[in-house]
């Protein structure tokens, strides 16, 4: 899932001050998974802002919302015949959902209430820690499932780097070394032997450096659309 | 044992302290409770296991916002005992009691009272 | 092995002499004074120097522009290179930039972390990594090819080094990742600062046992203490460095002032100890921020005067 963490109430006041109607729009997905922009946290955030606006003796419409989804049109579109009652949505999802918000209604304001931070699981309540960047192109099935492209502080293909010391990154010592994970999973698949193939230099055309990446699936396109 | 606490208390049961979340005790002084207090088990004796850990965490997150907006976070308090000590209970209501009558009624009251 | 470049360091190792390295940090500000006094001091007793490549992720003066004054003084600069900080195209473009001043050695790195440095905020570039870095060398070099495929006018004449480090984790991967780095094309190598000499000696006789060494010259490196104090810092705080208790007890056992004289002593001790064992080609000699003990402790090694050749 995408992990987000939630911003201090302190900058979302900061940017919602100017505002008088203010629609608290959360997310069912990911950002509910990782408690950070599901219904409850909605609910925090929106009584935190009356209490605040009240207290400023500011008279402040806060209202709350949490929609199946805001990276999908369809589930966006169930806002559409109240978005003009308000003047700023704060949005508890993800930066996609923030932005398919303010694509959607280009009028509206849009701000982010939570920070968010990258692709990962959930190790424990309380703890997500991060697997996936998008490449675009997944190398997971030569380094034994374990990716060092996210994992590994300097995405070394051939490591580890010589800062790898018992098992830990030399950035952190609760950072675990990517490369001493790759190691003993391709022992545990009595694969070690590939551990000495050279990984070719990396097309990072696929990644972020590529520029904004799309995925097209025509079989999946609505022909009706084209003509 | 019929010992007298304050009677400005209102006393809201629950199973365990650790079913009170971040928003029950916003919404209390949302609607103009001058201070919450949870009372649970003592640390290390909670039935649910760590109920009452995660309520003293929760309460430390509610005084962290309070004082974020101004309101007062000594306003929140977390107190532990066991179900015997009635004499603490009470010592507890009026601690508390007294702190927030020292700090005033909550500040959103007064701010809705000039509003309407 | 045959000789393939220009570089008197690849002259040396393969005439079958001891090699003799040494390197400097470029200074935090534009005097290239700095880096001529420090290479004064040490150039009668090396065969060539290293400048480092903003080390420690700390902002420095390029080692590109350091090494090229090396070179106007008739000095042999190993050039580190870090991927770090400079994606394919950079590399590619530094490596010609060395190439035009005719610097003839290239140590392949992957660099610290930036967030030890005095930039943490800043991002990291990693387009490839330190082997990847050497078989881009050996491409430009011996195909005379860029990484796009295009031709190289007057392709780079430049022996291929790398790091490697006996001591890190996890250490059965340590030889493999020798003959990894073999297979991308390294020619030398310069290790981390030996201390513990059993693991050493077992890493270079596994290393042996596969016949890695026949491919690869092996300069091993030295750092002498300073104090007990650098002693103990390097056993506790650096990564993949290990000192055995034995050497910080002798290091605090030492009268404060005559420390500094006990950490060359074993400093030497070591490198008389290295050159009886088969397959070291030479030494490293890392005197951190202290350049002037070289000299002593290449003389007091028997390593000089250094061979000269063609």
């Amino acid at each position: 899932m995408i992990v987000a963490d939630r911003k201090p109430v302190e900058e979302i006041i900061e940017e919602v001050k100017d505002h008088d109607k203010i629609l608290i729009l959360g997310c069912n997905e990911c950002v509910t998974v990782c408690e950070a922009g599901g219904k409850k946290e909605v609910a925090v955030l929106a009584s935190v802002l009356r209490m605040h606006f009240l207290n400023q003796g500011q008279t402040v419409r806060i209202d709350e919302r949490t929609l199946q989804r805001q990276c999908d049109h369809e589930y966006l579109e169930e806002v559409r015949d109240i978005i003009d009652q308000y003047n700023a949505v704060v949005s508890l999802a993800c930066g996609v959902g923030v932005q398919f918000m303010a694509e959607k209604y280009h009028a509206t304001p849009v701000y982010p209430g939570v920070n968010t931070v990258f692709m990962g699981v959930t190790e424990e309540r309380g703890l997500w820690t991060e697997r996936c960047q998008g490449c675009g192109e997944c190398i997971l099935a030569r380094t034994g499932g374990i990716c060092p492209i996210s994992r590994c502080a300097k995405r070394v293909l051939n490591g580890p780097c010589g800062g790898s010391t018992k098992g830990s990154c030399e950035i952190h010592k609760d950072v675990v070394c990517a490369w001493q994970l790759i190691v003993e999973r391709l022992k545990a698949l009595d694969r070690f032997d590939d551990y000495e193939k050279l990984s070719a230099l990396k097309d990072w055309s696929t990644d972020r450096a590529g520029g904004p990446r799309k995925v097209v699936r025509e079989d999946l396109q609505d022909e009706s659309k084209d003509t | 044992m019929r010992l007298q606490y304050p009677s400005n208390i209102q006393i809201i049961l629950v199973p365990c302290t650790g079913k009170v979340d971040v928003i029950h005790m916003l919404h209390a002084f949302e609607k103009g409770a001058d201070g919450v207090y949870v009372v649970g088990c003592m640390e290390g004796d909670c039935h649910f296991n760590s109920g009452n850990l995660r309520a003293r965490k929760r309460v430390e997150q509610v005084r962290k916002i309070l004082d974020t907006i101004n309101i007062g976070g000594e306003r929140v308090q977390m107190y532990n005992l066991s179900s015997s000590e009635g004499l603490r209970f009470t010592q507890f209501a009026i601690e508390m009691n007294e702190r927030i009558l020292k700090l005033g009624p909550n500040p959103i009251k007064r701010a809705a009272d000039k509003a309407a | 092995m045959k000789v393939k470049t220009p570089s008197k360091l690849e002259k040396i190792l393969a005439a079958g002499h001891l090699a003799v390295t040494s390197e400097c940090g470029p200074p935090r500000g534009s005097d290239m004074e700095k880096i001529s006094e420090k290479a004064e001091l040490i150039k009668d007793y090396v065969d060539a120097i290293n400048i480092t490549d903003n080390q420690t992720s700390v902002t420095r003066m390029c080692s590109l522009a350091a090494c090229i004054r090396l070179k106007l003084m008739g000095l042999e600069p190993v050039l580190q290179m870090v991927t770090r900080d400079r994606n394919r195209i950079a590399l590619q473009s530094d490596i010609l930039g060395a190439a035009a001043f005719d610097i003839h050695n290239i140590l392949c790195l992957s660099g610290d972390h930036q967030s030890f440095g005095d930039c943490a905020q800043g991002q990291n570039v990693h387009d490839l990594d330190s082997m990847q870095l050497a078989q881009t060398v050996r491409l430009m070099r011996d195909e005379a090819k860029f990484l796009g495929g295009g031709d190289i006018s007057r392709p780079p004449q430049m022996f291929v080094g790398a790091a490697a480090n006996p001591f890190a984790d996890p250490f059965e991967i340590r030889v493999p990742r020798l003959a990894k780095k073999i297979a991308a094309g390294v020619e030398f190598i310069q290790t981390q600062c030996i201390y513990n000499m059993e693991k050493f000696e077992l890493w270079l006789q596994i290393a042996g046992d596969r016949g890695l060494l026949d491919n690869v010259y092996i300069l091993a490196g030295v750092t002498p203490f300073k104090s007990a104090g650098m002693a103990k810092y390097m056993k506790n705080r650096v990564p993949g460095i290990e000192v055995p208790d034995e050497l910080v007890k002798r290091m605090s056992d030492t009268p404060k002032e005559k420390q500094a004289e006990e950490g060359v002593k074993i400093c030497i001790e070591q490198i008389q100890h290295l050159k009886e064992i088969k397959g070291v080609h030479g030494f490293h000699v890392m005197a951190i921020e202290w350049e002037e003990m070289v000299p002593e402790i290449v003389k007091a090694s028997g390593l000089y005067p250094r061979p000269s050749v063609e």
